[in-house]
C-alpha cells in the first residue's frame, strides 16, 4: 500500500528537478525552435505526395504515417491552412 | 585601503540600492500589479511563454546578462584610478542598470512578451525598429570582434590554458549528448564534467599548445593566426545545433561564474590584500581622459544595453508574476556590478605593489593590451591566498573569460545571421534571404576584418587596435541601453508617472557616447584609421538619429499627456 507521503519526491528528486529547470529555462525556446524546424523538413518530405509531389521514399515510409499525421496537422496549420484541402489525409 | 572594505562599500550600496530605491521604482513608476496576468501565463504556450520560479529565472537571466564584457570594461578602466571606476560601477548599477534591466521586464512583460526592437517601433516610431536593427549589426560585429581578439592575447600570454579551455567543448557535448539522447538528469553529470574540467588545468600547464609553427607556415604573427583559428571555430560552432553544445556550454559558464566569484571574494577576504593602486590615477597628457571614456570602457558592469535584449526577449516571457520583475531585474544588474567589483579588485589589490601596477597600467594600450592578463594575475593571486598555486588560479581565470567569450561569439554569430537577412531583406538583396552558409561566412567575416585592423600602442595592443574597438563596442552598448531607455521613458510617461528616472541616465548615455564618438572621430583621423573611423562615423550618425527619436516620441508624449 502507497500513501501521499510514498509518492511525494524525495530531496534528491528535487534538487534534480530543480536543478533540471536551471539547465533547461534558458534554452527552452531555442531548442523546442530548432526542433520543430527540423520536425517541419521530415513532415514536408514523408508528405510530399499528399502535396501532389511524387515522394521517392513514400513506400518505405508508410508505417510513420499514423505517428506523424498529428505533426502534419500542425505543420498545415502552421502554414495558413485551417483544413487540409485533401480528403483522408488528417482533417 | 583593506580591499574588503570595498566590497563592504559596495554590496552594501547596491543592499541601499535594492531596499529603497527598486521599491521606490516599484511601487512609483512601474506599478507593479500582483494580479496582472503576464504574458508567461496568459500565452503559456510550453515553449516560449512559460511561467518560471523566479529564483530560477534570477540564475538564467544573471548567467545570460553576465560573461566576460564585465570584466574586461572594468580592468581597462581602472587604468584612470579605482575610485572612478568602482564610482561608476554603484552608480551605474544602483541609478542605470537597475531602472533599465528592471524597467525593461517590466515594459515587455506589459506588451505580451514583445522584444526592444518590437517595442521601439510600436512606442516610439516605425523607424526606430530599423534604428533597432541598425545598432544590433554594429553591437554584434564589435562584440565578436572584440572577443575574438580578447580570446587570441590570452591563448598567445597563456599557452597552458588552451587544453582546459578546448575539453569545455566535448565536456558540454557529452553533457548534450546525455540529456537529450540518453534523457538523464543534468545534475551528476554536470559535476563530472565540473571535475573533468579542474583536472585538465594542471594537465594544460605541463602541455602548453603553441602554435608558432603555424603562425610561421602561414607568415603570420602567433596572435593572427590564433584570431583566424578562433573565427573559424565560431563558424563551425554556430552551425551546430543549439543543444549539442551551446546550451551546455552556457550552463557550464554560469557554474563557471558562480565558482569564480566565490574564490575572488574568498580569496580577497582570507589574504586580507590592501589596495596600493591609486584612488585616481594622473594620466599622460594626451592620453584618453577617464571623462567621458569611463562611462562607455565599462557598459557591462554598470549599466548595458544587452541586457534589455535579454529581459525582453526571453525573461519577460517567463515571468509567473509581475513582481518578481523587481527581484529579477534589479537583481541581476547588482550581479553583473558585483562582478565588476571582482574584475576591479583583481586588477588593483591583486596585481601586488604600487610599482607593479605602475608598470602594469602604464599606458591606455597597456591598460586595453593587457587587461586580461591584469585580471588573469590578480584571480591567481587571490587563488595563492587561498591555497592553490598561482599559475592554476591564472589558467582557471583564463578559461573563465574564454568560455564566456566563445559562447558569447557563437550566439553573436548565429543572432549577425538574423539581422544580416533582415537588413538584406530590406535593402532588396533577396540573392542573401536563406542562404545560412553565405550568411554564416558573412557574420564571421566582418567582426574577422575588424579584429585584424592594425592599432593599438606597442606597449599592450601588440598590433591589434583592441582598446579603440573595445570603446566603440561600449558606445554601440550604450546605444543599445539609450533606445531601451527611450522605450521606457515613454512607456512611463503614457501612465502618467514621473519618468525622470528612466530620462535621467537616458540624456547621461547620450550625452557621453557621443562625446566620445567625436573625440574618437579625431582621433581615428589623426590617426588614419579608416576602418574605425567608418564605423565611429556609422555610430555617431545612429547615436543622432536615436537623439532625434528619442526627443520627438518624449515631446508628443508630454503633449499628449
Amino acid at each position: 500500500m502507497t500513501t501521499d507521503d510514498d509518492d511525494a519526491p524525495s530531496l534528491w528528486q528535487r534538487i534534480n528537478a530543480y536543478h533540471d529547470e536551471l539547465f533547461m529555462a534558458p534554452w527552452r525556446a531555442g531548442i523546442a525552435r530548432q526542433a520543430r524546424n527540423e520536425e517541419e523538413i521530415l513532415v514536408a518530405l514523408l508528405f510530399l505526395e499528399a502535396l501532389g509531389i511524387p515522394g521517392p521514399a513514400d513506400y518505405y515510409a508508410l508505417e510513420l504515417y499514423p505517428d506523424l499525421v498529428e505533426a502534419f496537422h500542425r505543420w498545415h496549420q502552421r502554414m495558413g491552412m485551417d483544413t487540409f484541402p485533401e480528403a483522408g489525409v488528417c482533417c | 585601503m583593506p580591499a574588503f572594505y570595498l566590497i563592504v562599500i559596495t554590496l552594501g550600496a547596491f543592499y541601499l540600492g535594492y531596499r529603497f530605491y527598486s521599491k521606490y521604482l516599484a511601487e512609483r513608476v512601474y506599478a507593479l500589479d500582483p494580479n496582472f496576468k503576464t504574458p508567461a501565463n496568459e500565452l503559456a504556450d510550453g515553449v516560449d511563454f512559460v511561467p518560471t520560479n523566479k529564483h530560477i529565472l534570477l540564475g538564467h537571466h544573471f548567467t545570460a546578462v553576465a560573461g566576460a564584457a564585465p570584466i574586461v570594461g572594468p580592468a581597462i578602466a581602472v587604468y584612470w584610478g579605482w575610485l572612478p571606476a568602482i564610482a561608476w560601477v554603484i552608480l551605474g548599477t544602483v541609478f542605470g542598470a537597475g531602472v533599465h534591466d528592471f524597467g525593461a521586464i517590466v515594459t515587455s512583460a506589459r506588451n505580451r512578451g514583445q522584444n526592444i526592437g518590437t517595442l521601439s517601433g510600436k512606442v516610439i516610431s516605425a523607424r526606430a525598429s530599423t534604428l533597432f536593427l541598425l545598432i544590433i549589426f554594429f553591437l554584434l560585429t564589435l562584440v565578436n570582434a572584440v572577443f575574438g581578439v580578447v580570446m587570441a592575447i590570452l591563448f598567445e600570454a597563456h599557452p597552458g590554458s588552451v587544453i582546459p579551455a578546448v575539453i569545455v567543448i566535448p565536456i558540454a557535448m557529452c553533457i548534450g549528448q546525455w540529456v537529450y539522447r540518453m534523457r538523464g538528469a543534468v545534475l551528476i553529470p554536470s559535476i563530472i564534467g565540473l571535475v573533468l574540467l579542474y583536472a585538465a588545468i594542471p594537465v594544460g600547464q605541463m602541455f602548453p599548445i603553441h602554435v608558432d609553427g603555424l603562425a610561421d607556415m602561414l607568415g603570420l604573427s602567433v596572435r593572427t593566426t590564433w584570431v583566424i583559428l578562433i573565427f573559424a571555430y565560431t563558424w563551425v560552432a554556430s552551425r551546430l545545433p543549439v543543444w549539442l553544445l551551446l546550451q551546455p556550454r552556457d550552463y557550464i559558464n554560469g557554474q563557471q561564474l558562480l565558482v569564480a566569484l566565490a574564490v575572488i571574494f574568498t580569496g580577497v577576504v582570507v589574504g586580507w590584500d590592501t589596495i596600493t593602486a591609486p584612488a585616481v590615477n594622473d594620466v599622460a597628457e594626451g592620453t584618453k581622459h577617464w571623462f567621458p571614456y569611463l562611462f562607455i570602457t565599462i557598459a557591462c558592469g554598470a549599466i548595458s544595453g544587452f541586457h534589455s535584449l535579454v529581459a525582453s526577449g526571453t525573461t519577460s516571457k517567463q515571468i509567473a508574476n509581475e513582481t518578481d520583475a523587481r527581484y529579477i531585474g534589479y537583481g541581476g544588474a547588482m550581479g553583473e556590478g558585483a562582478l565588476a567589483l571582482a574584475a576591479i579588485l583583481a586588477c588593483t589589490a591583486g596585481l601586488g605593489s604600487a610599482a607593479d601596477w605602475n608598470t602594469a597600467y602604464a599606458s591606455f594600450g597597456a591598460a586595453s593590451g593587457g587587461a586580461l592578463d591584469h585580471f588573469v594575475t590578480g584571480v591567481g593571486h587571490f587563488l595563492s591566498n587561498i591555497g592553490i598555486d598561482a599559475a592554476l588560479g591564472a589558467s582557471f581565470a583564463v578559461v573563465v573569460v574564454v568560455t564566456f567569450a566563445g559562447t558569447t561569439m557563437d550566439t553573436g554569430v548565429r543572432l549577425q545571421r538574423y539581422i544580416l537577412e533582415e537588413i538584406a531583406e530590406l535593402a532588396g538583396f533577396k540573392a542573401l534571404v536563406g542562404k545560412t552558409s553565405l550568411l554564416t561566412t558573412l557574420a564571421v567575416l566582418i567582426p574577422l576584418a575588424l579584429a585584424l585592423v592594425p592599432g593599438g600602442d606597442s606597449s599592450g595592443g601588440k598590433g591589434f587596435a583592441f582598446g579603440q574597438l573595445w570603446t566603440l563596442f561600449g558606445t554601440t552598448n550604450q546605444l543599445t541601453a539609450g533606445l531601451a531607455l527611450s522605450v521606457i521613458s515613454v512607456w512611463v510617461m503614457a501612465r502618467n508617472r514621473n519618468p525622470l528616472a528612466a530620462i535621467v541616465p537616458l540624456t547621461f548615455l547620450l550625452f557621453m557616447t557621443s562625446w566620445a564618438l567625436i573625440l574618437n572621430l579625431l582621433d581615428f583621423l589623426a590617426q588614419g584609421s579608416w576602418m574605425l573611423l567608418i564605423m565611429d562615423a556609422g555610430i555617431f550618425v545612429l547615436t543622432a538619429w536615436l537623439i532625434v527619436e528619442a526627443v520627438t516620441a518624449l515631446n508628443r508624449q508630454r503633449r499628449t499627456a
